[in-house]
Formats: C-alpha cells, structure tokens, sequence
C-alpha cells in the first residue's frame, strides 16, 4: 500500500519537475558505476528502489534550491547595482510593507509543505521492506565488518579492506575487500545492524543504505539490488585509528549463483574458518563440473 | 549626554578616569571594553592554531595516500581540536565575549556590564580551559574521537589515559566561562537599558545577543552534564553510556545535541545582529521589518530547541521520531528565510556605500543562503541516508558557520574597528582581505557538496582514488583563505600602530542610530557616565 501511495506522489509531483529532471539528467547519468567515479559531480547511480527514490526526490530538491539561490543572488545584484549610493543618492525610509512580509513568510510555508510529502513518504518506505527474502546480520568492528547469513545455515566471515599492498591490477584501494557480502538481485534484504566495540556505520551510497552500527541495540533497514554488481561503501562514523580503512563491497548475482555462493561459503565458513571466498572462486569450482558434463 | 566627552582629549580622559596600568589593566581587569579586547585577541591566536589545524588537514587530504600524518589516529586528533577550536575558541569568545563585552553596555547606553568581577573570571577561565584541550593533544596518545565526542569511543576502554578526560574537563571550563557571560549579559540588557529603550526599541545587535545567552542558559548545563556522566562512566565505575551495564550511547547522543544544535545558532545569532546594523548603515535606511527581524530571530531560537534528533537520522530512531524531526527542522527555514528577505528590503531603496564592512554583510547574506538551503535537503530524513556523515554535511556547515559566523565577525570587526581601536583600517586592504577569503572558502568548501553526493565520508585522513581532483582543488581554496587570514591579522597589527588615526564619534559619517556611535572613538575606558536618553534622537 505503502509503495503505491509513493508511485501516486511521484507521479503526481513528476509531472512539475519533469523538465527539471531532463536537466540533471545530463549531469548524473553519464557514469554507469556502482562507485565515485573522478570529478563526479551527483549522487552515485542507483541500485536499489530506495536509492533511486532518494535520486529522484534529490533532483526536485536541487532545482527548489538552485532556483531560491539564483533568486536571492538575482535581488542582491539588481539591489547593488540600482540602490549603489551613485545610482540612488538619496535613500528611502520605507520599513514596513505588510504584504511583502506576508509573502515572503507564506510561500516558504507552502514550498516546505510541498517538498514534506514525498519526504515523508521517503522516510517510510526506506524503513522496512514490504516483505523480507531473508535476514543479513552486519556487525562493525574495530576495523572490519562481520556479516552472518541466518536463513542460509547461519556462516558468518569477516570482511577486511584489501591492504595497498596486496591491491591486484583493477582494484580499487581503500574500497575492495576481500570477503564481499553476496546476495541474490531482487531479493528484499532485511538487515539487522549491531556495532560490537565503539560505533559505526554501515554505508553503501548506491543501494541506498545507511545505519549506524549501534553497541547495545540492534538496527534494522532493508534493500534490494535491482542489478548485478558490485557496490561499495566505507564505514561512515568515526571508530578509531583505522575508520578510514573499513569499505563495504556489496555484490549481487543471480539468484542460482547465490545460492551455490552459499552452500559453498557454508562449508568455507564452519568452524570459524576465514579463508576468503569470492563469486569467481564459487564459479570456477564448477566450472570442471560442467567440463565434465559436456564429455559425457 | 555622553558625547560631553568629546570634548576631552583622549590622553587627558586616561588619566581623568584612574585606568589601571601594566598587568594590572588585564589580569584583574572589570572594565567590558577590556574584557572585550582581551577575548578578541584570545580568538585571533585561537584562529591562528584553528586555521592551522586546517591546513594541515587540507594537505593531507589533497592528495589521495598518507604525507603529512602518522597515522589515523593523529588525523583524528586534529579534526577533534579544529571543531572544538573553532567552535569554543575562536568564533564564541569573538562574537559573544568579544563584540558581546565590547558593545552589548555601549548599545544599552551603560557604563559597564551588570557584573563587572564575574566578567572577569568568565574570561579567565578561557585561556586554561585552552590549555587544558592542547594539553590533551600532547598527554597520554591525545584525544581522537570528533568534537561530538560520541561514547563508546570516548569511554575508557577506547581512549584510556588522561587526554581524553583533559578535553572534557576544558568543555567543563569553556561551558562555565560562557555560561557566567549569559548570566552577565542577560542581567545586562533586561535591566541597564537607556531611559526609553524598550525591548521593542532595542538594537537588533542586542535582541541576538539576549537569544544567544538564554540559548547558552539553556543548552550548555546538558553538555556540562552529558559529559560529566561521560567523566564518570570513564573514571568511577557508572554506566550512564555503557551497554554492558545497561547504559545506552545513544542517550548520550540525545543529550550532546540537545546542547550541539542550539550551539549553531549561539554561533550564528550573534552574527545576524551585526549583519543587521551594517546593512542599515551602509544602506542610510532603518531596518526593515524590525519586529519581524527579532521575532525570527526568538523563532529561531526556540525551535532550535526542538530539532537537535536531525544530527541523528542513522542511529536507530523511531519512523515517526525522525518524520517530526524532519518536519521541525525544516520550519527553521521559515525565520530564516524571513531574514535573508529583510535584509535585501533593507538594501532596496537606500543608497548604498560599498564600504569593507559591506562587502562582508552582502558575502554572508549570499553564502548563508547557500548554506541555509543544503540545510533543507539534509532536514530530510530520507535524503539523509545518502548525505550523513558525508563532505555534504561537512560543506553545509562550513557555508553557515565558516563562511557564515566567520564572515559576521570580520563584518563587526572592520564596522567597529575605528570605534575601538581609533584608527582608520586601509579600504583597499580590507577589500582585497574580502575577495581573497571569498573566493577561497568558496573554492575549499564548494567542491565538498560533490564529493559528500559521491560519498565520501567525512574525518578520513586518506580517500578512494576517484575523490583526488575536488579534494585538491579544496585544498588549494583553503591554503588561499589561510593566506588572507593570516595576512589579516598581520594588516591588523600594522594598523593599530602606524594607521591613520580617527577622532570622530561616528568616523564612518553614515546614519548610525546605536549609541556607540555617540561616544568619541577610540571609546574611552569609561563611557556613560552620565545616563544617556533614548527617546532624543541618538545621531546630529
């Protein structure tokens, strides 16, 4: 109901900013990346319902606010070159004017009220998911992060940021880790977030996800990818001496490898083991299989 | 009235009002035009240490990899003391010690503060609650954790030895210190008014100044107690914030920004009041809108009370907390917007002499206004899930505090300079010191609304590649705006020796209807003597 209340708002408010929308397209559509790309100007492209709910109400939101800075800046020159003590030598006494005070305190009012609508609407579908796949559990640490798949014979790992060092041609330093969190494209992800030290924060601009990794309390939010790849984040809260150095490499796949992902990360991960496993790895176990398949 | 002082020579009124000399004049100084000096200069030498901490931190940041720091924990500890700095130390003591003691008994036509003594020991308890934050710098690894000083990063387990509890007992000094000032200030201005200012007759100066202290009144005993709970969650065995024993840091963080939010407006208030008398000046009108100028201003102020939840989308709160913190945050826009509209009104029509401290009135009305409207896209709380934490919030409010609060002193200070020092400060200086500072926060702080959009988090002493390009271009902006300070200050002491000295009582011969304007400048050491009367027209 939620999401069909949202679609009626969006439509409606689409409309009036369409032009608008043609505009920055231009500016933010140019990379396909699921990470910052150099010189990038816009918000990462979109990956998740969320996310792409967040691009859009931020594209109404930039040209609200583009156009009252350009109009404030537009009377500021008009009032310094025309009130200049050359251009104006003898000043008004003028102080008050009813109706101008009106205005300038009730249009305001309206456009808040305007932009509160799909804001609110934001807020709550970016709160829970309308009905959860399974659950991802993500635990920050000083400094790495833990995640636990409860729903697929509960494994956990660690996710660490891959040293500048140990960087293989193609990686990005500071943002590639070596265990990823796997999850299957078009599955709604519940995920419940604890911090087990100091705080941190859980953040991946792409899918749209933000939440503190709280001591004490557990956090929840969802997502869901909308396409394959791999999206990246850093923790976002001040942790200690390595917060800059705890990405978030998030990869979603097709549903059958996800799951051959889990049943091998389930073996790979029993007893507390840690050697990393990656998609490619998972696809390159099989791949003798299917050799095999076709010799026969 | 009190321009009978003209008369006098200024070295002969020295000696008719017995002003202490040597130490003396200082250390046990009650006299609000010192007192006032002495926190001027306090946060000029803050803003240098402030200022510096900045551009150590904009060289590390403008290259991608580690130069210029150890280690993280080192970046840490500088971003830790550049906020509480710059917050506690170079723009409170200027706005509200500073131009507060200066101007708040000058404006109110009296002779002095209303507590002369507690003046004093309310500056004295800054230099040690500053020495108390540099020490813990240089004791025990130095406190790493954000001006927000969240638990459980600055619990005991997470930052043991004494530098963190060091910083938090200099909170302690620099939140007593203020706290006296609004005591004092309050006091002032509610009983020594001029016969016949009413407090709808009152300079706006003093209408912000009077906010600025109950806001201080009001938020700073939270702070004082949040950390107080902290101190002894570190020391003696409580759990206010500790989950283990049934604590909670999230208390902590409604508690901090209780205090945290209306604290941005303790900063920016008092620069509304001087944005106000220059533009009315330099413009030859009154303000316009004077009762809707104040009234925004108590708006403001009390909704700042109402919406510190916004500095905490992310932790964990309630759907409906975060949709009534959207909605509050964003009335705040509503008086705001009101003053940035008065302010242009006031322009229209007048007949405006670009003088420097104009060109730093019209800079902070354009820059406040960039920075008040990134401030309705964070109110959000759904847009907030990209922009938290992110350089967005970081540019935010830098726009309303470096290039909001910042611009409001260096507008006061170039408008009151001749009243306070007698001296004519060069317009062709002050006038390269304007375009080199704007141009330079500009280009520090503008490329952050791009890299916070990217993602890039904020307190990281080393970035993903891609952020390289706007990070350098940043820096460069901030090494120019360091430049034109730090050139300032030097202009500044060149000119209170060798500048060309100023007799008048109002040397900018503009319509200025404050009573500092009626006393001979240099203001002498006692000004008002006799009770000066509103209700007669304050400029001939």
């Amino acid at each position: 109901m939620l999401t069909n209340v949202s679609v009626r708002i969006r439509t409606a408010l689409a409309v009036t900013f369409l032009a608008a929308l043609a505009v920055l397209a231009l500016g933010t559509g140019t990379a396909e990346a699921n990470q910052p790309y150099p010189w990038q100007l816009g918000l990462q492209p979109s990956a998740s319902p969320v996310k792409e709910y967040i691009g859009w109400f931020h594209n109404i939101l930039l040209v609200i606010i583009t156009l009252i800075t350009v109009f404030v800046l537009a009377l500021l020159l008009y009032t310094i070159v025309r009130f200049r003590a050359a251009s104006n030598p003898s000043p008004s006494r003028a102080t008050h004017n009813t109706l101008l005070e009106i205005v300038w305190t009730g249009v305001p009012v309206l456009l808040l009220v305007l932009i509160a609508i799909p804001s609110i609407d934001l807020i709550r579908v970016s709160d829970k998911p309308p009905s959860a796949d399974f659950t991802l559990k993500v635990t920050g640490h000083q400094w790495y992060w833990k995640y636990q798949y409860p729903d697929h014979g509960d494994f956990e790992f660690d996710s660490y940021m891959i040293q500048d060092a140990d960087l293989k041609p193609g990686q990005m330093r500071m943002l590639e880790v070596d265990n990823r969190v796997v999850v299957p494209v078009g599955a709604s992800i519940r995920v419940v977030i604890a911090g087990s030290d100091v705080i941190h924060s859980w953040f991946v601009p792409a899918l749209g996800l933000q939440k503190y990794a709280m001591p004490g309390r557990l956090n929840e939010t969802w997502f869901k990818a909308d396409k394959a790849g791999v999206f990246y984040g850093q923790c976002n809260q001040i942790c200690g001496i390595n917060h800059a150095y705890m990405p978030i490499a998030v990869e979603a796949v097709d549903k059958a490898t996800f799951e051959r992902w889990a049943a091998e990360a389930k073996k790979r991960f029993a007893d507390g083991g840690q050697a990393p496993l990656s998609v490619a790895e998972v696809l390159a176990l099989d791949a003798p299989r299917v050799a095999l398949n076709v010799s026969k | 009235m009190a321009t009978a002082h003209a008369a006098h020579d200024h070295h002969d009124h020295d000696h008719h009002d017995h002003t202490p000399t040597g130490w003396r004049r200082w250390a046990y100084s009650t006299n609000h035009k010192d007192i006032g000096t002495m926190y001027l200069v306090f946060s000029v030498f803050a803003a240098i240490l402030g200022g510096a901490f900045s551009v150590w931190m904009r060289m590390e940041l403008a290259h991608p990899g580690m130069q210029y720091m150890a280690d993280g924990h080192v970046w840490n500890m500088v971003v830790t003391a550049h906020g509480l700095i710059m917050v506690f130390f170079v723009v409170m003591p200027a706005l509200i010690g500073g131009f507060g003691n200066w101007f708040i008994p000058m404006m109110c036509g009296a002779p002095d503060m209303a507590f002369p003594r507690m003046n004093n020991i309310s500056f004295w308890l800054m230099p040690p609650a500053f020495l108390l934050l540099l020490g813990s710098a240089l004791i025990g690894g130095g406190a790493g954790v954000g001006w927000t000083i969240y638990p459980p990063l600055s619990a005991a387990q997470y930052h043991p030895g004494p530098a963190m509890d060091m910083a938090i007992l200099s909170l302690h000094l620099a939140g007593a210190s203020s706290i006296l000032g609004a005591i004092n200030f309050i006091t002032t201005i509610f009983n020594m008014r001029a016969p016949g200012m009413t407090m709808h007759r009152m300079p706006l100066f003093l209408w912000a100044m009077l906010l600025t202290a109950f806001l201080l009144v009001l938020s700073l005993p939270v702070l004082a107690g949040a950390i107080t709970m902290l101190l002894t969650d570190r020391n003696f065995g409580t759990h206010f914030f500790e989950p283990a024993g049934g604590g909670d840091p999230v208390l902590f963080l409604h508690l901090f920004w209780f205090f945290g939010h209306p604290e941005v407006y303790i900063m920016i208030l008092p620069a509304f009041g001087i944005i106000s008398h220059v533009v009315s000046t330099f413009s030859k009108k009154p303000i316009f809108g004077y009762l809707g100028m104040a009234y925004a201003m108590t708006a403001i102020g009390v909704v700042g009370f109402v919406v510190w939840a916004h500095h905490m989308y992310t932790v964990g709160l309630d759907v409906n907390t975060r949709i009534y913190f959207t909605a509050a945050t964003m009335v705040i826009a509503v008086p705001t917007g009101v003053k940035i509209f008065s302010w242009i009104a006031t322009m229209w029509g007048g007949s405006i002499e670009f003088r420097v401290p104009m060109l730093w009135a019209v800079g902070f009305i354009f820059l406040f206004t960039v920075g008040g409207v990134t401030g309705v896209v964070l109110s959000n709380a759904g847009m907030d899930i990209a922009l938290h934490n992110t350089y967005y919030v970081v540019a935010h409010f830098h726009y309303v505090l470096s290039l909001g609060a910042v611009f409001g002193i260096f507008c006061g200070f170039y408008y009151w300079w001749p009243k306070m020092t007698g001296r004519e400060f060069p317009e062709s200086w002050g006038k390269l010191h304007f375009w080199a500072t704007f141009i330079g926060v500009n280009l520090t702080f503008f490329p952050q609304h791009f890299l916070g959009l990217a993602g890039m988090p904020r307190r990281i002493p080393d970035y993903p590649d891609a952020f390289a390009g706007w990070n350098l271009v940043s820096s460069w902006g901030a090494y120019l705006a360091f430049a034109s300070s730090m050139a300032f200050i030097v202009a500044a002491i060149w000119v209170l020796y060798n500048g060309k000295k100023v007799t008048a009582a109002n040397p900018w011969g503009l319509p200025a209807d404050t009573l500092e304007w009626t006393v001979p400048s240099p203001a002498p050491h006692h000004t008002f003597e006799e009770l000066p009367d509103f209700k007669a027209p304050a400029h001939h």
